[in-house]
């Protein structure tokens, strides 16, 4: 019906935003504007060769911290110890480099390293798996079972390393976190791929429309015969099996690992994840417009730089574009709301 | 006056009561130093922040809200009252006015935000604790002040006693802070009709809204009500730690919605009391307390405080799932 009545309508916008849909297409409208704005003020010194590439190794960190918050926040939960369960694994991945991985390079070498890099994951999945059981089984609100959670896995890591750095990996990280395959950063290309399974996931799989459905209404979606406490389950080891890749690139990022790493990306994921058009009260979003939510933030992230206004006046202009998207929502509303009554 | 007690008996701050007892004797009995009114008095100094914010915060919970911004509000407004107080000659009147008057105005901005975009609280605060503590930090350059006036560093003290050896026991600023915030609290959710109309938001805000209570001016009084206390609060701490440094206290507000929710206050509002965010408080500063007087490294100490937080959360929510049932077999036995 709605096809029919866009095609009689030739030409205009109308017909892109809803094949795009009104969250996204208001997400590139912003992205276009500031493209526009920062390309006019810097010009070439943002958009060049060495800008864009920056942009392409830090964006990835967030972007999968930020698919693990994702995931909960679809099902009308949250996930608050993702940060801790990313560092967690770092440093069990860490750890069994130095106990498992030969020196010298072979089969070994290899072999072993995805033994620890497989096992660091499982441990998420073993994290996830409680998050979620305490969630659905003993019906704790996400809120508080992850805090707890948070807690609890971040004093884990610091009880294990006292608060210390571990260094000295195999060169492989070095190269996951600093390396590019013609031209584009490896952690760009692990980002796109776990950003495109993602998508596939939630959109196009059960276990997606599950996770939507349980967002929207978790009583009528029992009523229809759902196990909803099996889904719920599932959403938290997706949360955290996520937080434990974007723990690995963290670690191959900074070529190191620590229980308080990457602590203020937190809330931050939540920013993303809402400024994406994910309902923070659950059932709707994509992974697209999480995408290009955090194109936008990076993009103002790497500008500030370069105009060299402080890193903190970021954070303001991100909670202040937020507040400012939600509040031209809210006056789109009010104006439709009028007309309708005029 | 005994169907008082036994009403009160199954109430969860009895439960949390009991734990708080029993660890307090286990802890008076395997610790040298637990049980002193010195080391009370240590422990009500150190927990005054964070518990005067739970005072706050507990009225935003009750009220059905949630406000992650208040650690930023303090910051700023400990800031800007300290940075006043170093140009001109302004005695604790002008240093209390501009803290509370700051941390007040943030406040009232958070509850117009919350009310006016209609999502959920935790998004607009989180979002409004970037903008603050951003501002505060581009603002004073992350420069901290270390200078305080004289006046301020001696702050407000009254010996009320002295130990076997002499040494005194001081009531501080931080106490009277503390006892101040939680008894405001008490009066607030407990003594006004403001209070009862709070409650009714947090528990049904559309019946609420339905009997006519405006929810714009309730917000403006739960969150006006958290910037007040974390102005309070501010001052209190600047004072304790003899400096101000503004990324200081930004990270901290998890540690104190743990606080407000193990004494049993429901994220979904319309429960909580100001008892219960006390003892749960009181249980949170005995944990970590007696876990350094039992000798435990402090490296592990956050893995227990989580352990005990999560035991906790899930008893609460076992409790409330017996109690639905409960009321659910009346209704079916009654029909």
């Amino acid at each position: 019906m709605s096809a029919v009545r866009g095609a009689s309508r030739p030409g205009g916008l109308a017909p892109v935003i809803r094949r795009i849909g009104v969250v996204n297409s208001r997400l590139t409208a912003l992205l276009l504007l500031l493209v526009l704005v920062f390309g006019v003020v810097l010009g070439n010194a943002l958009f060049n060769g060495a800008s864009i590439r920056s942009m392409a190794y830090q964006l990835p960190e967030l972007g999968i911290l930020s698919l693990a918050m994702m995931v909960p926040l679809l099902s009308g939960g949250l996930d608050l110890s993702i940060i801790s369960t990313a560092n967690l694994v770092a440093l069990t991945v860490a750890f069994l480099f130095h106990a498992l991985v030969p020196h010298q390079p072979g089969v070994l070498w290899i072999v072993m390293q995805l033994v620890a890099i497989l096992a660091g994951l499982a441990l998420a999945c073993v994290i996830g798996l409680v998050n979620g059981l305490i969630i659905a089984r003993l019906e704790v609100s996400p809120i508080l079972t992850t805090l707890g959670a948070m807690t609890l896995v971040k004093g884990i890591s610091i009880g294990l390393t006292h608060g210390n750095v571990v260094t000295g990996f195999p060169a492989t990280m070095v190269f996951i976190g600093n390396g590019a395959i013609a031209g584009v950063p490896l952690v760009m290309l692990i980002f796109i791929a776990v950003a495109a399974v993602m998508s596939v996931i939630l959109n196009h799989t059960s276990f997606g429309h599950l996770v939507t459905m349980v967002g929207s209404n978790e009583e009528a979606t029992r009523y229809s015969g759902v196990h909803t406490k099996r889904t719920l389950v599932k959403v938290y080891i997706a949360s955290s099996l996520l937080a434990g890749i974007g723990g690995l690139i963290m670690m191959a990022r900074f070529n190191s690992a620590n229980a308080a790493y990457g602590e203020s990306y937190l809330l931050i994921t939540i920013l993303a994840a809402v400024l994406g058009g994910i309902s923070p009260s659950g059932g709707f979003g994509k992974v697209t417009g999480l995408v290009i939510a955090l194109v936008i933030l990076q993009l103002i992230s790497t500008a500030f730089n370069l105009m060299n206004f402080s890193q903190f006046l970021t954070l303001t202009i991100w909670g202040g574009t937020l507040i400012a998207v939600a509040g031209l929502g809210r006056i789109r509303e009010r104006l439709r709301f009028l007309q309708r009554f005029n | 006056m005994r169907s008082g007690l036994r009403a009160f008996a199954r109430t969860h701050e009895a439960r949390l009561l009991a734990v708080t007892v029993l660890l307090f004797v286990f802890l008076s009995f395997a610790t040298r130093n637990f049980f002193s009114i010195q080391n009370g008095l240590d422990l009500l100094t150190s927990y005054a922040f964070p518990g005067m914010l739970a005072a706050g915060l507990v009225v935003v919970i009750v009220a059905g809200g949630l406000d992650i911004s208040f650690t930023a509000v303090a910051s700023i407004a400990q800031f800007l009252a300290v940075s006043a107080i170093g140009r001109y000659d302004l005695g604790w009147a002008g240093l209390c006015g501009i803290a509370i008057g700051s941390g007040l105005l943030l406040g009232l901005l958070n509850a117009i935000l919350v009310t006016w975009l209609r999502i959920a609280s935790i998004i607009v605060t989180i979002a409004m604790l970037n903008v603050y503590y951003g501002l505060l930090m581009f603002l004073s350059h992350g420069n901290s002040i270390n200078t305080l006036p004289g006046w301020y560093i001696d702050g407000l003290s009254w010996v009320i006693g002295a130990d076997a050896h002499g040494n005194p026991y001081i009531l501080n600023m931080q106490i009277l802070g503390l006892g101040l915030s939680f008894l405001l609290t008490w009066l607030l959710l407990n003594r006004t009709t403001t209070g009862r109309q709070l409650r009714a938001l947090g528990g049904n805000p559309e019946a609420a809204k339905r009997v006519g209570f405006s929810t714009l001016r309730l917000n403006m009084v739960a969150y006006g009500y958290m910037g007040f206390t974390a102005g309070l609060a501010s001052i209190v701490e600047a004072q304790v730690a003899g400096s101000v440094v503004p990324n200081m206290l930004v990270g901290r507000e998890l540690d104190v919605l743990a606080a407000v929710v193990l004494g049993g206050a429901s994220l979904l509002g319309g429960i909580g009391s100001v008892s219960g965010t006390f003892i749960g408080l009181a249980l949170l500063a005995m944990v970590h307390n007696g876990l350094i007087l039992l000798g435990v490294s402090s490296f592990w100490i956050d893995c227990v405080t989580g352990f005990v937080f999560l035991t906790a959360v899930a008893t609460i929510a076992w409790e409330r799932r017996r109690q639905r049932a409960a009321i659910r077999r009346t209704i079916v036995a009654a029909a």
